[in-house]
């Protein structure tokens, strides 16, 4: 039975862990007004994109010729997954929801007999798989000194993957990130970019038939990789997005927590002075019948 | 006809312009090009460089560079990598283009690489005397 003192300690100690939750809360709630206002702004920009790729890709993409960040190597074998998590913790199980996805793949990957290569953006993504794939890991983007993501971070992240893809240090580049549902619901979702895959519309084909200058395959070659940059920029707002809804849903559960504790101690601690007082006036009463 | 079409420039961050315009001048790859309502379809890639609009709205001027635009038969559709007002561009972010410009340049291995931001380069410095700042100015930095 703890003390009375310990009680009222212990009521002050959670009473201050709520403020701060409560804190957290409205923080992430004005953080995640302005991430879905970032997300909305950047999508007619990725949806033309898209839109004018994919129908390039029709186009050249078909033959043996087309570029090959389109066509793929022709070979299978060695899968670039690139993790995207969040730089803080303290937002339930959005972290480890996407690490788990992409464990899960790696699992499959390896039991196909595929090579896995891991590159993580985001500190607590790289800190999960270390443990146990710290040999397939080959980089780390940091982001944590980034007050508002912008589209440069996503071109230094796809420089980096072009980079390397170039040096044929992989065949398949899978990006994984969690996808922004509602506050409530983040869904860890795998998207492949390359070989690069658009939204080939097939009715709009039929539409105006462009010119194109210069050539199709020069377009292509140049889009491509500002495509894939899109792609990855879009994830990376997404994923900032998904970050702070499980951020304030997990604020909001811990402060209502840290609320039914606080009236279950308050409880507890009435009980306890109650009975302080009750054995004390026994002591009185008792003490003076003996008299 | 219409004398109008409908006009948007769109950065991967932001949307900048959306309205009627009469006439836009696309800084393309391979030379300006002028689009009026009734332009033939077609797309063309960006290099560094203004971006004209005229309108109901008046004039304005925009530097854009990396990315495309997209004539159709609705209206021009420009997505740039990146889309300031001219008003907003200064000496230092030409500066940092510039010498990201030679960067890439002096990276470059391959001939097509090497060809292909020598031109990037000889157009964002061109860009910077077209607007009025010192393109050279970058080289005090390095």
């Amino acid at each position: 039975m703890p003390s009375l003192k310990d009680l009222k300690n212990r009521i002050a100690s959670v009473k201050s862990t709520r403020k701060i939750t409560k804190a957290m809360q409205m923080v992430a709630a004005a953080k995640l007004r302005r991430a879905q206002e970032a997300a909305e702004a950047a999508r007619p920009y990725a949806e033309r994109f898209d839109a004018v790729l994919g129908q390039l890709a029709a186009s050249v993409g078909g033959s043996d010729t087309g570029p090959k960040l389109l066509s793929g190597t022709g070979k299978d074998d060695v899968h670039m997954l690139v993790v995207i998590t969040a730089e803080r913790g303290l937002c339930g199980g959005f972290n480890t929801n996407i690490v788990k996805k992409a464990k899960q793949k790696i699992r499959e990957l390896k039991a196909a007999g595929k090579t896995v290569k891991i590159l993580t953006v985001g500190k607590k993504g790289r800190e999960q798989l270390r443990r146990e794939y710290s040999d397939a890991m080959v980089g780390h983007i940091d982001l944590s000194g980034i007050k508002s993501l912008g589209y440069v971070n996503a071109q230094d992240i796809t420089r980096d993957l072009l980079n390397r893809f170039d040096e044929g240090e992989f065949d398949v580049a899978t990006i994984f990130y969690a996808s922004f549902q509602s506050v409530i619901a983040q869904t860890p979702t795998a998207m492949q970019v390359i070989p690069a895959q658009f939204d080939a519309q097939d009715g709009e084909t039929t539409g105006p038939l462009y010119e194109y200058e210069p050539s199709e395959e020069a377009i292509l070659a140049d889009l491509l990789p500002r495509g894939i940059a899109t792609q990855i920029f879009a994830a990376l707002l997404e994923n900032a997005a998904s970050e702070q809804g499980a951020r304030m849903s997990a604020m909001d559960n811990a402060t209502r927590n840290a609320g039914e504790m606080i009236d279950k101690l308050t409880i507890q601690y009435n009980r306890s002075r109650q009975a302080v007082i009750t054995n004390e006036l026994i002591e009185i009463i008792s003490g003076a019948e003996a008299l | 006809m219409a004398n109008t079409m409908d006009f948007s420039l769109v950065s991967p961050e932001r949307s900048l312009v959306s309205g009627p315009v009469s006439e836009v001048q696309i800084p393309g790859t391979d030379g300006d090009l002028t689009a009026m309502p009734g332009h033939a379809p077609m797309i063309t890639t960006l290099r560094p460089g203004l971006l004209h609009i005229s309108g109901p709205n008046g004039e304005d001027d925009y530097v854009v560079t990396g990315g495309f635009a997209e004539i159709s038969a609705e209206g021009v559709t420009v997505l740039a990598e990146r889309a300031l007002h001219q008003k907003e561009m200064t000496q230092d972010i030409l500066n940092d283009w510039v010498v990201e410009a030679r960067k890439a340049w002096k990276d470059a291995t391959d001939d097509n690489a090497v060809a292909h931001t020598a031109k990037l380069l000889a157009d964002m410095v061109a860009m910077g005397t077209h607007v009025g700042l010192d393109p050279d100015h970058a080289n005090y930095y390095e």
